[in-house]
């Protein structure tokens, strides 16, 4: 397995897609976190999101701001990023070209969920740093106190990331091995997280008893509310403290699980065409 | 003995369509064999399911008396229905990525370049190849492993004259050298110039197998003569009448070709005049129709 999960960490060092992925990750992270807020508190504007001010920018919010974009837009980028490692396999035909060459497919894809699990923690990871650098600058630039959070509520933010990022990484793997395919299981995973997710809980949630219950066991919503317990604005879109953290963290690492565990259990069954 | 390849009623039905059914294959240790058909025959499913990626609906797989399951693929290098590798990497690269997952060193990796004429293109994306470099990078990820069975499905696919040349002569060596090789094909003449032994399936079922000179049937003798009715005449005296048929203006004697010195003293005696005396082979293309035509009628 070590051997699988060394050449899937190459082939993903050396996909542009990768990087492109994590510059946009980056970049909307900076922009929507930092740059907008900053912005408007710079100018003065009134609005919706103005509650956001000054201090919420500051270092010692490092962890909420990171984990804000996690439950919905950066982990759908996480969740391209799972079905293009699984994914592209299928698109290129290259499943045969790996497999004829000895490891079993339990080893591959065991290969991959590795590799997408370090990948999450180098995005999760580089998010934060991102963001420190943002606050310090805007701290500095504005003549505030530094104060960072604590070493163990930064590690237990990054685990969170962590945690949040590689489950949406599953989801799209697990899409890909489904359906064998790259472009649906995208099309699918985004149509889930940005439309679906947000429609259930804006609109039939508070309508329908059933829908409220069933909110609180589906990963979003739990996603949201595991990065709501560690100061996750709650303007951010998909962050609510539905659930306690302790829940939302058992239940996402359960759907961790649970996609990988299906899609190994898939592609162990199929055959490769 | 572990023989290379052994299946046992190998089936394989997707839905009520039959692709490969009840095939018993065996390839000997060293042989080249050929695997021959017709598109659609079921060539790549039987292939397929010999490297455990279509599993069988019915039958075993034995590769060197190994069962399905890890490992099984030890020493069997594979390039199944044209290659197929990471277009951002270089073929150097991709072959690299390959070789991490069986440990192959990178010495092994500028081997097979050289060995497909491929090194001096290495460097270069595997998206901007030509079909024939990437066929020639498939064969080369084939033989990362230095297998003892290789298995390739239409190797000359998308090669010149030139490439499918070098293919062939590749081929040989690796036999002569006592690697095992399978080598599907649809095209006779690739089959017949590499081939030990041959296999013909058509419709998902073995319907010959043999070495090339025992799918063209009996020998037998080639005769133009004058008077042909004449010569007829005599040669039904000599080698029985039922050995004898008029075809194309000429005579077919089925007789062993060592008795043709023996016949053209008998024949040129009588008084005929002998233009033509030579060794029959039945055409390899037709023996493959007639066969396939068999097959075909036997499943309808």
């Amino acid at each position: 397995m070590s051997r699988s999960f060394r050449a899937e960490l190459v082939k993903l060092v050396r996909r542009p897609a990768a990087w492109l992925l994590l510059a946009i990750t980056l970049a909307l992270s900076l922009i929507f976190t930092y740059l907008f807020p900053y912005a408007g508190v710079a100018g003065g504007a009134d609005g919706p999101n103005t509650d956001r001010a000054l201090p919420a920018m500051l270092p010692d919010h490092l962890v909420g701001n990171s984990l804000g974009g996690l439950p919905v837009f950066l982990g759908a980028i996480l969740l391209i990023l799972g079905v293009l490692v699984v994914g592209g396999e299928y698109g290129w035909g290259t499943w045969k070209t790996l497999l004829t060459q000895g490891p079993t497919r339990l080893q591959v894809y065991a290969g991959k969920v590795l590799a997408l699990a370090v990948a999450a923690l180098a995005v999760v990871v580089a998010v934060f740093a991102v963001g420190a650098v943002a606050s310090a600058l805007i701290a500095s630039a504005e003549a505030q106190p530094v104060r960072w959070p604590s070493a163990a509520d930064l590690l237990a933010g990054v685990g969170a990331g962590w945690l949040i990022a590689t489950m949406w990484a599953m989801l799209g793997a697990v899409l890909a091995v489904t359906l064998r395919a790259v472009a649906l299981p995208v099309g699918l995973g985004l149509v889930w997280m940005l439309a679906v997710q947000n429609l259930l809980a804006a609109i039939a949630a508070p309508l329908v008893d059933w829908v409220a219950t069933a909110q609180r066991g589906l990963p979003g919503p739990n996603a949201g509310a595991l990065a709501a317990a560690l100061g996750a604005p709650g303007d951010t879109p998909g962050v609510a403290a539905t659930v306690g953290g302790g829940q939302a963290t058992v239940v996402v690492a359960a759907y961790l699980v649970g996609f990988a565990a299906v899609g190994a259990a898939l592609l162990r069954r199929r055959d490769i065409d | 003995m572990n023989l290379p390849v052994q299946t046992e009623g190998l089936s394989k039905r997707y839905g009520g369509l039959t692709a490969v059914r009840d095939l018993d294959l065996t390839v000997r240790p060293g042989e080249v064999y050929g695997f021959l058909g017709p598109n659609g025959a079921g060539k790549t499913t039987t292939l397929r399911m010999l490297l455990g990626l279509v599993r069988p609906s019915a039958g075993t797989v034995r590769l060197f008396g190994r069962t399905p399951g890890a490992g099984r693929l030890a020493g069997v290098g594979a390039l199944i229905e044209g290659p197929a590798f990471y277009p951002y990497l270089s073929g150097r690269e991709n072959l690299r990525v390959l070789a991490r997952y069986t440990g192959v060193g990178a010495d092994r990796v500028a081997l097979v370049l050289d060995l497909v004429d491929l090194a001096d293109r290495a460097g270069d994306r595997y998206s901007g190849y030509s079909l024939g470099m990437k066929q020639r990078l498939g064969v080369a990820a084939a033989l990362l492993k230095d297998p003892r069975l290789l298995i390739l499905d239409e190797p000359t696919n998308g090669l010149d004259p030139a490439g499918m040349a070098d293919m062939r002569t590749l081929i040989r060596r690796l036999g002569a050298a006592g690697c095992t090789v399978v080598v599907s094909s649809h095209l006779l003449g690739e089959v017949e110039q590499v081939c030990d032994r041959v296999g013909v399936i058509a419709r998902g079922r073995l319907v010959a197998e043999g070495s090339v000179a025992e799918l063209r049937g009996g020998a037998g003798l080639r005769l133009l003569a004058d008077p042909l009715d004449e010569a007829a005449a005599r040669a039904r005296e000599l080698v029985g009448a039922d050995r004898v048929r008029v075809v194309d203006g000429g005579l077919e004697l089925a007789v062993e070709p060592d008795r043709a010195a023996w016949l053209n003293t008998e024949l040129v005696g009588a008084g005929l005049a002998v233009r033509e005396l030579r060794p029959r082979e039945r055409d390899l293309e037709q023996v493959f129709f007639d066969l396939v035509e068999r097959g075909t009628a036997d499943v309808a």
